[in-house]
């Protein structure tokens, strides 16, 4: 019951017990954290609207992004990734989701910002269904932790419209 | 002289019963095992509850070696989840984001892309030959926790068999070696 053999295995299996309890806890902290963020997305653009050779609708945007979410960030935080994504309805589909932008924030100082760009992703849709349509700008929010649990959650803007013919 | 046959019985029935209690001790530890990871495939509702990430096209969230905790219920698939999928007549699973979700009205179907957060481009190469989209059933469970670094002892082991065989060594021997 001495021997070294004994002595690594007790102390390797302690260890191993007592990393996981501390990951637990470290992941169960976050569920304290106050979250607060807030966000404003702007379309300052249509920058073209047309139905591609294959049929389908594709509208490139440009977008101003305001947000703030340093809030999200708590001692376990590894990044959070962050992504604006369109939704709508068209006849066939009940919800369509495109993602438009993503950022990965990796520090609570860069939580804060404020861009201006051009769509990252293509707005394609499944059919031509873009003209006048109304859609929601979500921006999303994905807390990774350095271990543990991870968080999502949204902002939904509504209020969105597409022009009414194709330019 | 019968005091002989008696001595040596007793001493080959203590031994016997020795490797017997040896054997169903190791049993009971390899089928408790089994136990524990048949009722964390029921918990989660996944056939894999954990995956290690392999490659590096999730970084700097996930890096090669880190576990990530699945679990598959029958919420719809939307947006920004982290999802395991497997494609059609491939065998390794694969852990991306989902940038892009059409749902059907009428059927409640789904197509949906993924893309890797430190790739360039959506996973459309990735699909199969003419497949456009992913649909549920591809899909076998969204991450819902991580651990950093654990992953590495399965890549070690899976990479280099050798340690496998060097640990899996080590661990019989100190059964058969307990005085217990």
């Amino acid at each position: 019951m001495h021997s070294f053999g004994y002595r690594a295995n007790a102390l390797l299996t302690f260890a191993v017990t007592i990393l996981a309890f501390i990951c637990a806890i470290a992941s169960f902290s976050d569920n304290f954290s106050n979250q607060t963020p807030s966000a404003q997305i702007q379309i300052l653009n249509i920058n073209w609207f047309q139905k591609q050779p294959h049929g389908n609708d594709e509208v490139s945007l440009t977008l101003n992004i305001t947000a703030d979410l340093q809030s999200l960030f708590t001692w376990n935080t590894k990044q959070v990734f962050a992504f604006v994504a369109a939704e709508y309805e068209t006849s066939k589909n009940s919800l369509n989701q495109v993602s438009l932008w993503d950022a990965i924030i990796p520090e609570k100082e860069e939580a804060n910002f404020w861009i201006q760009i051009s769509n990252k992703y293509r707005f394609i849709d499944q059919g031509h269904n873009l003209r006048g349509k109304d859609f929601n700008l979500t921006l999303h929010w994905h807390v990774m932790p350095k271990t543990g649990k991870m968080f999502a959650d949204k902002i939904v803007m509504s209020g969105y419209r597409l022009p009414n013919a194709y330019r | 002289m019968s005091w002989i046959g008696e001595t040596v019985d007793s001493i080959k029935s203590i031994k016997i019963r020795q490797l017997l209690t040896q054997a169903v001790t190791l049993g009971m530890i390899v089928t408790s095992a089994l136990i524990i990871w048949k009722a964390m495939m029921c918990v989660t509702g996944t056939e894999s509850p954990v995956v290690v990430v392999l490659s590096g096209s999730m970084e700097p969230g996930f890096q090669r070696g880190d576990i990530l905790l699945l679990r598959m219920t029958k919420d719809p698939i939307r947006t920004g989840e982290i999802v395991v999928f497997k494609i059609d007549g491939r065998d390794i699973p694969i852990v991306h984001r989902v940038i892009e979700v059409h749902e059907r009205k009428t059927t409640g179907k789904v197509d949906v892309l993924t893309k890797g957060d430190n790739n360039d481009v959506d996973d459309i190469d990735l699909y199969a030959d003419g497949q456009m989209w992913l649909h549920r059933h591809h899909i076998m469970g969204r991450a819902v926790g991580f651990l950093p670094y654990v992953g590495w002892v399965t890549i070690i082991m899976t990479e280099k068999p050798i340690i496998k065989y060097l640990l899996i060594g080590a661990m019989g021997l100190l059964v058969i070696t307990s005085k217990d």
